[in-house]
């Protein structure tokens, strides 16, 4: 029983963590929609002056702009699509009997623990480029001409690099959810007489639909802000051709020292990342009811 | 009950598993082999896969070329420091909204859980110029900063998830026996606790190891942690592949380590306890 005491005892622990993450939340927040109605240039220092929208106008006509939210949606939707097809594929591979399952599922996992530097750069080097690369020499071996993968197709590039760190998280939390599925009603099934593809269809696919759900929506907040990748592959080149939004606001404020113009593309990214974040948060506020 | 598969289709489920499982691994494995070799036998055509002299000697180089323990060090700092920080301010409140639960308590998790969908860019600029203005860019203590904030939101769920789980009537019996509120702390909730506060430092320290838009837009030379030195490798010294390949293996060794002993956790942690 809660007395009074302990009550407001309770209040004091939990208010250091709220008054942080209450200032985390609102402070910068707050600065970046008041630098994005400025004219705020760091190489013009003293210049500052009140511009309504014009930010927003400029950086919403932008050419580069449709071109960052096109990419960043081909990133999302590109990954989410290799990572959920291969997760259901490698979850049901990994739930069969075999030999040395745990040692298979700590190879799988492993990208996934890969600081994204280091996998961009990896996968750049000695796997995509077209002299020294793996791929370069697996063509020639079948006697084709190597691809330059990352500037012939960057945007792709970048998506297969993030797609091999994100498979693993999909492929864990399905294999999770698989394996609480219960053994009895798949043999159930099985003695009513349905088939491998029909098991799957009626009972393993309504069973995985919560972890499914619980995939989409969280690679969809990191996949959003994807950057790491982009820098040191690409570097959001050639040209626009692989910018993201999150990409395009950085290269605004730190190379072009644009604070106006950055500040908006920050709060349009707000924006999209809060209508994504609308369904997660009904859908994790209904497992805590749960 | 154990399901009845016949032994010929075991061993076909193995071969197939163990084949994608290696060419998933491979770039990993292809990493750590080529750390190893000189920079002739690193892009040699065709490649040599296990029979070349093996040598250290990249190792060597990358510490005496750049520093590399300087990185690792400031790595060290920023994920132990930033995870140790936000246990501090997070068991409290996960404790006191697990065991003595309101109204509101639903709702204050949910808030925290949606600072963590703001995306980065949008306080880049005012992050920047605060950590400018302030003297904290570049620094081990700005990084550990931001690195306790953003991961602040899954810190706190996670404990609350994990102490939901210890049982209420547990706390009731040792009342009964007439154990006081500190003894109830230290005898009975602090042992029960420590495996959930152990699984969420382990995954947090994974989380700011790894973490790469921070790091990378506040860091420089100094307080660069391995995320950022290793992009330094992005060119021209990236054609150098025994070089970036040792420097890579000695920055994910590990945490791959770690992330082995806590594949649950992971699941846990990074869906705020909605799949288990």
């Amino acid at each position: 029983m809660a007395t009074l005491h302990t009550r407001s005892a309770a209040r004091l622990m939990i208010a250091p963590s709220v008054l942080l993450l209450l200032a985390w939340m609102i402070v910068p927040l707050a600065m970046t929609i008041y630098f994005s109605l400025l004219r705020y240039n760091l190489l013009m220092p003293g210049m500052e002056e009140f511009a309504g929208l014009t930010n927003y106008t400029y950086f919403l006509t932008d050419p580069a702009f449709f071109q960052a939210i096109f990419n960043t949606l081909a990133i999302v939707l590109g990954v989410l699509f290799i990572t959920v097809v291969g997760g259901i594929g490698l979850a049901l591979l990994l739930d069969q009997p075999m030999f040395g399952q745990g040692i298979v599922r700590i190879l799988v996992i492993a990208p996934f623990l890969i600081m994204p530097t280091v996998a961009a750069l990896v996968w750049k080097n000695m796997f995509m480029n077209p002299v020294n690369g793996l791929f370069a020499w697996l063509a020639k071996l079948l006697g084709l001409q190597p691809f330059d993968f990352l500037a012939n197709a960057p945007l792709l590039s970048i998506i297969l690099i993030v797609a091999w760190q994100w498979l693993p998280f999909a492929t864990l939390i399905l294999l999770t959810a698989l394996q609480s599925l219960d053994e009895e009603q798949k043999e159930a099934a099985q003695m009513d007489g349905a088939g491998a593809v029909s098991r799957f269809i009626y009972l393993v696919l309504p069973h995985l639909s919560r972890a499914i759900t619980v995939v989409i929506l969280i690679q969809t907040i990191f996949l959003l802000s994807v950057f790491a990748e982009i820098l040191v592959t690409t570097n959001g080149g050639p040209g626009t051709q692989s910018t993201n939004l999150t990409f395009l606001v950085y290269a605004q404020a730190l190379l072009q020292f644009d604070v106006g113009g950055a500040s908006a593309g920050g709060i349009i990214a707000v924006i999209l990342a809060n209508i994504v974040a609308f369904f997660l948060m009904r859908m994790i506020g209904k497992t805590l009811e749960a | 009950m154990a399901r009845n598969v016949s032994t010929g289709r075991k061993l076909i489920t193995t071969v197939v598993a163990w084949t994608i499982g290696i060419l998933i691994f491979f770039p990993i494995l292809w990493t750590f082999l080529t750390s190893f070799k000189t920079e002739a036998q690193a892009i040699a055509s065709p490649p040599v896969f296990l029979f070349f002299d093996w040598t250290t000697e990249n190792y060597s180089e990358v510490q005496s070329r750049s520093d590399y323990l300087k990185h690792f060090m400031n790595s060290v700092v920023v994920s132990f420091g930033s995870t140790l920080l936000g246990l501090l301010i997070a068991i409290p409140s996960a404790w006191a909204m697990a065991f003595s639960p309101t109204k509101r308590t639903k709702d204050v998790l949910m808030w925290m859980l949606s600072t963590k969908m703001m995306p980065p860019v949008g306080v880049l600029v005012p992050m920047y110029l605060i950590f400018r203005n302030w003297g904290l860019l570049d620094t081990r203590t700005g990084l550990v900063i931001v690195l306790t904030l953003i991961n602040l939101p899954i810190i706190i769920w996670m404990l609350y998830t994990y102490f939901k789980e210890i049982p209420g009537e547990i706390l009731e019996a040792a009342r009964m026996d007439g154990a006081s509120l500190s003894k109830e702390i230290i005898y009975v909730l602090t042992p029960m606790a420590i495996p959930g506060i152990a699984s969420t430092l382990l995954l947090n320290i994974i989380l700011a190891w790894n973490e790469a838009f921070w790091t990378l837009n506040l860091s420089a030379a100094k307080a660069a942690p391995l995320t950022a030195f290793i992009a330094s490798y992005s060119s021209p010294e990236g054609l150098f592949y025994a070089k970036l390949s040792a420097a890579s293996t000695m920055a994910i060794a590990p945490i791959l380590i770690l992330g082995w002993f806590s594949q649950k956790q992971l699941v846990r942690g990074l869906t705020f306890g909605a799949v288990k």
